[in-house]
């Protein structure tokens, strides 16, 4: 084993890691906010609104990601009236189209995970929200939403790691996150066996960081879970 | 029947959906089916080791659940594909033999079968765990041996418990294997790039190959239900 390339390339991993963690964060919040009116209107009781947001989380929970990926950046040049739009810019960007089919998939678990929680509301707690006289969008702000949110933390927990891993695949279209800072040592030095394992130890790293932090959110929001002390 | 197919799917894609896409769809099937076998058997070793009162097993396979667990399966598959075709000529070498080459299909198997041998453990633990203590108790009280009381009694009423988990791993296994398109292997995924780039249809060719992933799924939830209600026979549902 020869760590001296990786030692002068640290930098590199470090630049990588940064592309990682804004590609990630960004994905995740993007994602979030389409999730919460996709698993909305997926709870829904009708059938013709629950259609779309239906086929779109099964869609995109039921096919690989790295394929989402190559659809939206290799596909999207398929189109001659979208190459002469003004979006063509965005999908020409290997950057944007990643991050473009991360924030879709996120958004498809998460909207799986959020509907979940919401079917799970107790009936009792909607029912005492509305002889409090609250209206429909009132209950669901302040009742249905938080209490679903609460539910949905750990398995909420998951899907960032699983996003997190999810993001290596930028590495496979040019863009220079960890996996890509790994590639560019490797075909630089050929130390597959370094470069590689050095970027699985940032990836530990930071998935130890995720499983930490959302063990100190759910202490927050689990606080009436809590055992108590006598 | 294969000139059958040729001829009936001659128009489809420019003829590229049969043989050329759906071989790729085979081999995608062959390699996620052999890599469950190398899970199923390392999950259930994994199992065995954490709930063993041999420290040092629990050592062992807590490290291998942990580690693969927090590393993406691409990151692994580099370090298996390209580490181990090193490591394996580093030690051929040593031994005086020629040049060896690792096939990728090998590696690919390889990589997701130790990949998924870590989620299928931690299923397999909980699925263990689950089972009640009284019925490997009453085993013991027959004079079964160990080996016995997990062959005949633990093993069977665990797999109840471990369908669920089980199927979820299968699920996503089945995904991850588009992976090995990066390391060159012609899987339906690999074989889209080169008809779609050829016909200049890219979106076209990877949303088959996305459909055809649907139908593998849609498949396996059928297979999977079926499984669920052959071994929850005596389990009484509300």
């Amino acid at each position: 084993m020869d760590f001296g390339a990786i030692v002068s390339n640290l930098p590199l991993y470090l630049d990588g890691m940064l592309t990682t963690v804004e590609l990630v964060v960004i994905a995740l919040i993007i994602g979030l906010a389409l999730a919460v009116p996709v698993a909305l209107t997926a709870t829904s009781n009708n059938p013709l609104v629950t259609f779309a947001p239906k086929a779109f989380i099964y869609f995109f929970r039921g096919t690989p990601l790295i394929v989402q990926m190559y659809m939206i950046y290799y596909g999207a040049g398929q189109f001659e009236p979208l190459r002469e739009s003004i979006f063509w810019p965005i999908f020409k960007e290997a950057y944007a189209c990643a991050l473009i089919a991360f924030s879709l998939n996120t958004a498809a678990y998460t909207a799986e995970i959020l509907r979940g929680a919401i079917i799970a509301t107790p009936y009792g707690e909607i029912e005492a929200g509305r002889s409090c006289g609250m209206s429909k969008w009132l209950v669901l702000r302040r009742i249905i939403l938080p209490n679903s949110f609460r539910r949905a933390l750990p398995a909420y927990g998951n899907e960032v790691i699983f996003m997190l891993h999810g993001s290596a695949l930028a590495g496979v279209i040019t863009i220079v996150d960890l996996f890509g800072a790994a590639r560019i040592v490797n075909s630089r030095h050929f130390v597959p066996f370094e470069s590689f394992i050095t970027a699985g130890v940032f990836y530990l790293i930071l998935t130890f960081a995720i499983i930490w932090l959302f063990k100190k959110v759910e202490f927050r929001w689990h606080a009436h879970l809590r055992r108590r002390e006598v | 029947m294969h000139d059958f197919l040729v001829e009936s799917l001659s128009g489809v894609l420019g003829g590229y959906l049969y043989p050329f896409i759906l071989e790729g769809m085979l081999l995608t099937i062959e390699l996620a089916l052999l890599s469950l076998v190398m899970a199923l058997s390392l999950g259930l070793l994994g199992a065995i080791a954490k709930l063993s009162k041999n420290r040092t097993a629990n050592i062992i396979a807590g490290a291998y659940t942990t580690l693969i667990r927090g590393v993406p399966d691409i990151v692994l598959m580099f370090i298996i594909f390209f580490g181990g075709q090193l490591a394996v000529n580093v030690i051929g070498d040593s031994l005086g033999l020629d040049y060896i080459e690792i096939s990728e299909f090998f590696a690919g198997v390889v990589t997701i079968g130790f990949i998924f041998g870590a989620y299928m453990a931690e299923t397999f633990r909980g699925a263990i765990l689950a089972v009640p203590r009284g019925e490997i108790e009453a085993g013991f009280a027959y004079g079964m041996t160990p080996a016995q009381v997990f062959t005949r009694i633990t093993f069977p009423a665990c797999v109840r418990h471990a369908l669920p988990g089980f199927g979820n791993n299968w699920l996503v296994l089945a995904k991850t294997t588009a992976l090995v398109s990066v390391i060159g292997l012609e899987d339906m995924v690999f074989r889209a790039a080169q008809a779609g780039g050829s016909l200049r249809q890219p979106f076209t060719f990877y949303f088959v190959v996305a459909v055809l992933y649907l139908v593998i799924t849609a498949v396996s939830d059928v297979g999977l239900r079926w499984l669920d209600k052959r071994y929850s026979v005596g389990v009484r549902r509300a």
